[in-house]
């Protein structure tokens, strides 16, 4: 017996809705639980982070874990966060009226560490400098941003949108620390986010954990019991390139009047 | 990657080793350049009476607009995602100069621009929209905009109203060109860049540019339609020509010996960089070239008394070489401003690639292109009517 109209009807209907559900229901099966709600509050943060010249090594573990967490690419112009090799030369006995300017470098970012080059005892100073984004208080690169898609967040982080990015490269031009690059592949700037899905989830970043000697800590300065309060007090600071004002909160212990 | 590592020399920060902003990126100020200078040329005529340039008026006037239609073409090819540019109108950053410059353009175009063609061809316009024929009936009947009044009356009108516009014109030519120079000297962390008088640099330069591409355009084209060069014109023009020159020349002087005598933490590394990398653009080809010889050449013709045939030679030669001059002046600021590091211990090369989308090809095509809407402009909206007793040669 063939099916009346109605009967046809009802039943195509039905297996379309519960198709349709099944479809649904195996969606969310696929993305798995949802999210814990997180209780992170913007307000309740300011991030930095400090950085001891003394305590690097320059072995380079934190570009590697860096360019893993974020998916940086692996050609040597691309950084979110790289380490220079510093050589500062002593001063030329007949001549020390003329400045001599240090000799830097940083193979591959410091990604695979350093080779020996510079002798033990030559009367040299010698150290490393590890850098990233500042995450400016007052960043030049958000001000310049035409269509805001880089922006300050209230916990202190500087973000980038990178669905508003028009790659226009201006926010480039106006770091003066070179920490951001227009990424191959999605035609947009990126650079530092201060591992952003790490921290607000109560991490730390991933060149902090990375780190052996503990030359990076990542500081929140709104956390009256973060360790960070006690370290600013207790030790000589400095930010890198203080007359361009930037409100930068790389806090660095140890650094020489010649880096820049 | 060898090839962008090649050509580094001492330390640049790893990821300052490939230069942002290309060949395509000079084009722009220079592009806009001439949109300021023609149009404040064709605004003496209009505001401050200046009966000798009437001849290039209406000319300068389209020249501004062929120019000002193909400067955004340069950007827009340079960006990395240019469907999001319309993001600038829509939720603009305000302290952003980039941002606030696209409402400047904006209004420039079609506040200044647009309306003030529009009100001095509407006579004409009406006239061709009644007796033409065809297609060409249907296109002046478009640019009517439904307004075919050409009364006595009306047409007074618009004379006031496009005097109106004209005066509020010359200062947004002005900021036009002024601010350009306001989105490279306003970012801090380059010290080539960084000055404040980098904005009143390129408003002259700009000046500079648009007074010699008027005066190449205008005899140019009266040598291609064959009518005769009205010798008081040019010669006036080349005064103005050389008198702008002189401003832009000692801002530029007074610019390099702030920075000689203050000698900065960058200096050391600036100087190198103009000694070797930019030597042949800067020096040569800039000062040299683009702006001594044509300045020499200009004040030549002021003390010596040469014949007709002489003078347009020379200002022929002298509008030319400054036009390379201006072009090498945008290009030694914009590529100038990413051959040395933010360091200051290295400095890096500008490869330019050819056939690429931000290469020396699509930059030939995006100087060439402006000219031909030119030349459409012109073969619509005839700067010399027949009536105007232009006289053939």
């Amino acid at each position: 017996m063939s099916p009346t109209r109605r009967e046809f009807l009802a039943q195509s209907g039905k297996f379309l809705l519960l198709t349709g559900a099944a479809a649904l229901a195996f969606d969310q099966i696929l993305a798995g639980k949802p999210e814990e709600a997180s209780n992170y509050k913007l307000t309740n943060h300011w991030w930095g982070m400090i950085i001891d010249i003394e305590k690097c090594i320059g072995c380079g573990a934190c570009v590697r874990a860096d360019k893993a967490e974020n998916d940086v690419p692996r050609q040597p112009y691309y950084f979110r966060t790289w380490v220079e090799r510093y050589h500062v030369p002593p001063v030329d006995l007949q001549h020390p009226e003329t400045e001599s300017l240090p000799e830097v470098d940083s193979p591959n970012g410091g990604y695979d560490g350093f080779t020996e080059k510079y002798r033990r005892g030559d009367g040299s100073k010698n150290f490393f400098v590890p850098k990233l984004c500042n995450h400016c208080a007052h960043s030049p690169c958000v001000q310049v941003c035409p269509v805001g898609a880089t922006f300050e967040s209230p916990d202190g982080t500087v973000l980038v949108d990178t669905k508003y990015c028009m790659g226009c490269r201006y926010c480039v031009q106006a770091c003066p620390y070179g920490c951001r690059y227009i990424h191959p592949v999605t035609h947009v700037v990126d650079k530092c986010s201060l591992c952003y899905h790490r921290i607000t989830k109560g991490l730390t970043t991933a060149c902090c954990e990375a780190c052996p000697t503990g030359a990076r800590r990542l500081a929140d300065l709104k956390n009256p019991d973060d360790p960070v309060h006690e370290f600013l007090r207790t030790h000589t600071i400095q930010v890198l390139k203080p007359q361009m004002a930037t409100g930068s909160k790389m806090f660095y212990h140890g650094l020489d009047g010649s880096v820049r | 990657m060898d090839t962008i590592i090649h050509g580094v020399q001492g330390f640049m920060y790893p990821n300052e080793m490939e230069l942002q902003w290309s060949i395509l990126i000079v084009l722009y100020p220079f592009l806009t350049g001439l949109v300021a200078g023609a149009f404040i040329l064709a605004s003496l005529e209009r505001v401050f009476n200046v009966e000798a340039v009437k001849p290039t008026y209406r000319l300068s006037l389209l020249t501004a607009l062929a120019f000002l239609l193909v400067s955004p073409l340069s950007l827009q090819l340079h960006l990395g995602h240019p469907e999001r540019s319309i993001e600038m109108y829509l939720t603009p950053n305000t302290s952003s100069a980039m941002a606030m410059f696209g409402f400047i353009y904006l209004w420039y175009l079609m506040a200044v621009l647009l309306l003030e063609i529009w009100l001095d061809y509407r006579k004409e316009i009406v006239l061709m929209a009644r007796s033409g024929t065809g297609v060409r009936r249907w296109i002046y009947k478009a640019l009517t905009l439904g307004s075919d009044n050409i009364s006595e009356r009306s047409l007074e009108i618009d004379n006031k109203v496009g005097k109106f516009i004209t005066v509020i014109g010359i200062p947004s030519a002005f900021l036009l060109h002024g601010y350009v120079g306001f989105i490279f000297g306003s970012v801090k962390a380059n010290p080539w860049w960084s000055t404040p008088v980098m904005p009143i640099v390129f408003l002259f330069s700009a000046m500079v540019s648009g007074i010699a591409l008027v005066l190449l355009v205008y005899m140019l084209v009266s040598w291609f339609q064959n009518l005769k060069i009205d010798m008081d014109c040019v010669d006036t023009i080349a005064r103005y020509l050389l008198y702008a020159f002189l401003i832009d020349f000692s801002l530029e002087m007074l610019d390099l010996i702030h920075r000689i005598y203050e000698a900065d933490e960058s200096f050391q590394s600036l100087d190198f960089m103009v000694h070797t990398r930019l030597y042949t653009s800067q020096v040569l080809i800039q000062i040299v070239l683009g702006t001594v010889v044509p300045i020499a050449l200009l004040a030549f013709v002021q003390l010596v008394r040469l014949s007709e045939k002489a003078r347009k030679g020379l200002y022929v030669l002298a509008a030319g070489l400054t036009l390379v001059g201006i072009f090498a002046m945008r290009w030694n600021v914009v590529i100038g401003g990413q051959l040395f590091s933010k360091s200051f211990l290295g400095y890096t090369t500008y490869k330019m690639e050819f056939a690429t989308r931000e290469g020396l090809l699509p930059t030939i095509l995006l100087l060439i292109l402006p000219f031909v809407i030119l030349w459409v402009l012109v073969k619509l909206l005839p700067p010399w009517p027949k009536e105007s007793g232009v006289e053939k040669a």
